[in-house]
């Protein structure tokens, strides 16, 4: 599904070199998770992969069913099937959420030469899975993210998920700024949509959300590399060793 | 003082390009505003309040030529039931209008000069009124010269809006209309207006409204690319009285909208807003001062501007609160969004506070399009261009949310949704 080979990428603004040759490939129906200390680049590659400026990538390659993502524009790797759930999901006064997602639906549809979504239709769906996610009437209203608690934000991001039907899913430390219902609820969500066809990559400090999405595989990534992959076991290593131990260990 | 030669050249030269309309009720108002705009000159460009608007070519004594613009866009307020008077290039025309007859409402034409009229205690009153502290020859000339207008008197809630229609037919037309609204008490109207108007257009309306009445006012100002105008509404408010007035600019090379509200009865309620979008060649002037008088009341000055190209826009807004106008609740925001480094906001908030209980805000912002919303929106798959309209739109909401009528809000989108999908292409 989605392969990432020798990735270097720096920073545009200063010569700074975040991503030093990373290498990944995340299958089809199945969830690899990325943990990592501070700084190590998990953030950087998830923005790399959904196309947001500032970053330069110098070396290496990402495919996405064996096409290359990195010379998209953000919206063609969106109707390509990537979908990035943002740490900080962002605030947009003044659009409403059903309208932001109703083209953003449309658009990809539209993008793929595919039909778009009648309003009665959207309509539908969208109350069923936001009901899932108990998203309520009035935050469907209201401007994208505009006042939303960090967890209302979390949902909001499953429920583009939901709507949107990427094959790549990345979710940038969706657990941040959760509490442990909260967790659950976005867990549940997330779930919901593992799929023999869908790829997903999540990115997270702690275990406690790999309790919940259970991952496949798991990496260290630090300093910019994947450092050590192995089996949700490693997870529970870094949670109770912290990252010292691993990484004195590949030192 | 006497005005210095050159404003005196050049006011001269513009009057002498005029022809008084003679007798009837207004013939004494028209003398006396000659008279005043004799002793104040026009607008110079080195007056305080033109410093950001040249007004050359508004006071300069032919029209500048405008082309006529060959659209097939049907008008905007077309949904919209109302009861319609159309001007062609300043010209009523009755072939075109509605009858003038309306439940709760008299409407007569300021070109039938009757020897009595009720619109006598308002003509000019109020537009005199509103030189103080600063001047506004532009409205004293148009109370002098102005060729046309509709007197509306307002006796009960009107059953539907009235929608003043301006066409643009003539390529050097220069239009001057004076418009006389009196709101009785209780009573209610919503005035819409759209449409170029003329080559140059400049149109005074003064609004009186009663304690407890109530004037809502869209305004739609047409987008010939060349089109000028110079616009001024004076309104009164009296006890518990709302007045609300909207104005969408799109496009004419030049516009400056003047508002001057005084607010005389206790709890009364002013809001003025204003969204522009402009593109290259486009200035756009919002001159607004609204004068506290009275205990309790509230006034919001709202306006957004869209500018690309080499667009400039300018915000004077000032709030007076004069003494004794305690509780006073003052509110001004005005923001630009800047798609490019070629255009241009000016703005000069001003509060001046006579009274010691008050809460009066401003605030005055420039800024480009949110580069994280923009990521947000492209990252689940809306193209930039509509991804950048929908922020552009969002920003305006603020002021488009003034418009109290949800339809004529939605009107107003879409022409702006059509307006940001043509410059797209």
């Amino acid at each position: 599904m989605l392969e990432i080979k020798n990735l270097h990428v720096s920073l545009e603004e200063e010569d700074k070199q975040i991503l030093k040759g990373v290498n990944l490939t995340v299958e089809a129906g199945k969830v690899h998770a990325i943990m990592g200390p501070n700084g190590s680049g998990k953030s950087t590659l998830s923005y790399v992969l959904s196309g947001r400026d500032g970053y330069e990538v110098t070396d290496g390659t990402a495919t996405l069913e064996g096409e290359d993502i990195l010379e998209m524009e953000p919206e063609e790797r969106a109707a390509a099937g990537i979908f990035l759930a943002f740490q900080y999901p962002v605030e947009i006064p003044g659009v409403g959420n059903m309208t932001f997602l109703r083209t953003a639906v449309n658009a990809q549809r539209k993008a793929r030469g595919e039909e778009e979504m009648s309003a009665s239709e959207f309509l539908k769906v969208v109350r069923e899975k936001a009901k899932e996610l108990k998203i309520d009437a009035d935050m469907l209203k209201r401007p994208v993210n505009v006042g939303f608690s960090g967890g209302e934000k979390k949902r909001n991001e499953i429920l583009q998920m939901a709507m949107l039907e990427p094959k790549m899913c990345i979710l940038d430390e969706t657990d941040s700024g959760l509490d442990v219902d909260a967790m659950k609820l976005v867990a549940d969500g997330v779930n919901a949509l593992r799929d023999e066809g869908r790829g997903f990559l999540v990115i997270t400090h702690y275990q406690r959300l790999l309790d919940h999405i259970k991952p496949d595989v798991v990496h260290i990534m630090a300093d910019g590399r994947i450092v050590k992959t192995g089996g949700p076991e490693l997870a529970l290593e870094v949670e109770h060793n912290g990252y010292a131990d691993i990484l004195a260990e590949v030192a | 003082m006497a005005l210095p030669q050159i404003k005196q050249d050049a006011m001269e030269a513009r009057i002498a390009a005029l022809v008084m309309p003679q007798g009837g009720w207004a013939q004494a108002a028209r003398e006396d505003a000659l008279g005043r705009v004799r002793a104040m000159g026009l607008p110079g460009a080195r007056d305080e309040y033109w410093k950001y608007t040249r007004p050359d070519t508004l006071v300069q004594p032919d029209a500048p030529n405008a082309a006529l613009l060959e659209t097939d866009e049907t008008p905007v307020f077309g949904e919209v039931d109302r009861l319609k008077i159309v001007f062609v290039d300043g010209v009523f025309s009755a072939a075109d209008s509605d009858d003038l007859a309306m439940e709760h409402v008299t409407i007569d034409r300021l070109a039938d000069a009757s020897d009595i009229h009720w619109a006598k205690d308002v003509y000019g009153v109020l537009e005199a009124r509103g030189q103080t502290p600063v001047q506004r020859p532009l409205a004293t000339l148009n109370t002098a010269f102005a060729t046309d207008g509709v007197l509306i008197h307002v006796t009960g809630k009107a059953p539907k809006p009235i929608s003043l229609i301006y066409r643009h037919e003539s390529e050097a037309s220069d239009a001057i209309l004076h418009h006389v609204v009196k709101i009785d008490s209780g009573a209610e109207l919503t005035l819409l207006e759209n449409g170029p108007a003329a080559a140059r257009f400049n149109k005074c309306m003064e609004v009186e409204i009663a304690d407890g009445g109530t004037f809502h006012h869209v305004r739609a100002q047409g987008r010939d690319h060349e089109r000028r105008a110079a616009t001024a509404i004076f309104a009164r408010l009296g006890e518990e009285s709302v007045f609300k007035s909207f104005t969408l600019t799109a496009n004419g090379v030049l516009t400056r909208n003047e508002c001057v509200i005084e607010l005389t009865g206790d709890n009364a309620v002013a809001h003025v807003a204003g969204a522009c979008v402009g593109d290259g060649d486009f200035h756009h002037d919002d001159t607004v001062f609204i004068t506290h008088d009275a205990l309790n009341c509230e006034s919001r000055q709202v306006f957004k501007k869209v500018l690309r190209n080499g667009a400039t826009g300018v915000f004077q807004g000032k709030i007076l609160v004069k003494e004794g106008a305690q509780k006073t609740d003052g509110y001004q925001i005005s923001q630009s969004l800047l798609l490019d480094e070629d255009s241009q906001f000016l703005a000069k908030p001003e509060l001046e506070i006579y009274a010691d209980d008050v809460a009066c805000s401003h605030g005055s912002t420039s800024g480009a399009i949110d580069e994280e919303g923009l990521f947000y929106l492209r990252s689940r798959g809306i193209e930039e261009g509509p991804a950048t309209d929908l922020l552009t739109i969002a920003f305006l909401a603020e002021a488009v949310m003034e418009i109290e009528d949800e339809s004529l809000q939605d009107e107003i989108n879409g022409r702006v949704e059509a307006w940001l999908s043509r410059r797209r292409g």
